[in-house]
């Protein structure tokens, strides 16, 4: 197996973008990462799309072929990855494994999703359709209310607090505010998400990520030959991919997602390093206890004691691990197929010390964590800087 | 939201808590499974009723409502661990002047779950059992 590194990276601003179509947001990445990549579409091999909804949120399918076709790019190989929120990150392990088996050489791996298209009752349902239609959205069940499942059960079991939660998204809505594509650069307080309205409780509007349009595309190479196209490859030094079962209620915890730490423990094998080497981590933040579990599940402390970590401020600039400086799902915003991507670009930039106001100095290993639903997928990423 | 077959195709669980079992491990499923996951192709599945009676592991006030569920704003989800064992998630009703909290015991009762187009859906909430 080849090793494989990450030679360019694009990103668009994610928000409402109401301007800008499918089409374009996904051309506007993909321009980007092959002009930092220094390729020209020609070089291009092969394309993996993360896009967990086209169907529900513009009502097109078929975008693996839609994507090559307006990209100019046929008759290269391009497909489509989805499982659900980590459409992105399982589209990117597509990637690698393709580079790494020797298949081929230049590949992209992209996540896009257009979801303000649609009110958003109907991006509420179609994310809805990640969960169990038949057992769980079927009596009324949304991804909030499932989180707030798990928000409820972590409470009691380890006494974790609305406080600390909120902590998660004033925390990411700051490094948010130093992320010119973020969606939100405003900056909250603990007392700003205590007083948003309840959306599933505990869980309240601040505490959720947003409803977003973006895309995000990174360009891989053979890591050998990494060096011809930049001076800063970042390698991938592990990768990890693990199922789960679908419905909540078949779990056997509801405030650990085994899925995150099958694939961690993979990820880290890989890599050969522990937990504790990570320096700076993109965590799947959809919900503000769902940065607090990720990072008990992914070993940086603890089970139980993610909310305390959080309050400690270890998880900010300065502290043990940098989780989430993009801002996170959170702050940046979450176009659910683009999330993975999005979070492998702001790893890249933050070993490569291109990360501005929130860079987090000297960072050499960086982990990304994508989750699909309430985890029956989750992937999870080891970045190295190559020097 | 869900076409006419695709609802009338699960009235025997949604009704009368029809789940499986499997007779090689014993274990039972509710939501029905229709392989075991423990012995896969040594198991034997077949159906099973469950009794309707647990407690709850967790719960949610949901504010912001599923599709077809407007009109109920807001309600109660629960996680509810079975007395055989296994969990399901369901509606809390008839909480009046009732705290709900993890622990609490419930019982499987019938009633309407939602009004979406042309279908009408049946299935099954859970209500505390009094304790006298």
């Amino acid at each position: 197996m080849r090793k494989v590194a990450i030679i360019g990276v694009g990103i668009t601003k994610f928000g409402e973008l109401w301007w800008s179509s499918f089409r374009e947001i996904f051309i506007e990445a993909g321009i980007q990462a092959l002009g930092d990549a220094g390729i020209s579409g020609r070089d291009i091999e092969a394309m993996y799309i993360g896009n967990m909804s086209a169907g529900q949120f513009i009502r097109q399918e078929h975008v693996a072929c839609l994507i090559a076709d307006q990209a100019g790019l046929n008759p290269i190989p391009c497909t489509r990855v989805e499982a659900a929120c980590a459409s992105g990150g399982l589209a990117l392990r597509q990637a690698i494994i393709d580079v790494a088996s020797g298949m081929h050489n230049i590949v992209i791996a992209a996540g896009v999703e257009k979801m303000s298209d649609v009110p958003t009752e109907g991006a509420v349902g179609a994310l809805a359709s990640a969960s169990d239609q038949e057992w769980e959205a079927f009596v009324g069940a949304t991804f909030p209310a499932l989180y707030a499942l798990m928000a409820r059960r972590h409470m009691h079991e380890f006494g974790t607090t609305e406080e600390q939660m909120a902590m998660v998204a004033v925390k990411n809505h700051d490094f948010a505010n130093k992320n010119p594509v973020a969606q939100y650069r405003s900056r909250i307080t603990v007392e700003d998400v205590l007083k948003s309205p309840p959306v599933c409780t505990p869980l309240k509007l601040l505490d959720c990520s947003p409803i977003s349009d973006g895309a995000a595309c990174v360009v891989l190479a053979p890591a050998d030959e990494a060096k011809k196209y930049t001076d800063t490859p970042i390698l991938v030094a592990g990768s990890g991919h693990a199922t789960d079962t679908l419905a909540l209620h078949s779990r056997k915890s509801l405030t650990r997602l085994d899925a995150t730490v099958e694939a961690a423990r993979r990820a880290y094998e890989m890599a050969h390093i522990s937990p504790s080497q990570v320096q700076v981590a993109e965590v799947h933040d959809c919900f503000t206890i769902a940065e607090i579990m990720a990072i008990e599940d992914l070993g940086f402390c603890k089970k139980g004691e993610g909310g305390k970590m959080t309050e400690e401020g270890q998880t900010n600039l300065g502290g043990r691990i940098v989780v989430n400086p993009s801002g996170g799902l959170k702050g940046k915003g979450h176009p659910v197929g683009a999330t993975g991507i999005a979070q492998a670009v702001e790893i890249v930039l933050q070993l490569r010390g291109e990360a501005g106001k929130r860079q987090v100095e000297g960072a050499e290993i960086g982990l990304t964590h994508n989750v699909g639903g309430t985890g029956g997928t989750a992937v999870v990423h080891v970045f190295r800087r190559m020097n | 939201m869900a076409a006419p077959p695709r609802f009338w195709r699960e009235i025997p669980s949604r009704y009368n808590l029809i789940g499986t079992r499997c007779r090689n491990c014993g274990k039972v499923f509710f939501p029905p499974r229709y392989i075991c996951p423990n012995c896969r192709r040594k198991g034997n599945i077949e159906p099973y009723k469950v009794k309707g009676r647990g407690k709850i592991v967790s719960f949610t006030e949901v504010h912001s409502p599923a599709p077809g569920f407007e009109k109920q704003v807001p309600y109660v989800l629960a996680l509810i661990e079975l007395e055989e064992g296994c969990r399901v998630l369901a509606q809390l009703t008839d909480l009046a002047g009732h705290e709900v909290k993890i622990g609490d015991e419930v019982e499987m009762v019938f009633r309407k779950i939602s009004e979406e187009g042309e279908v009408i859906c049946y299935g099954y909430k859970a209500r505390p059992v009094k304790s006298s």
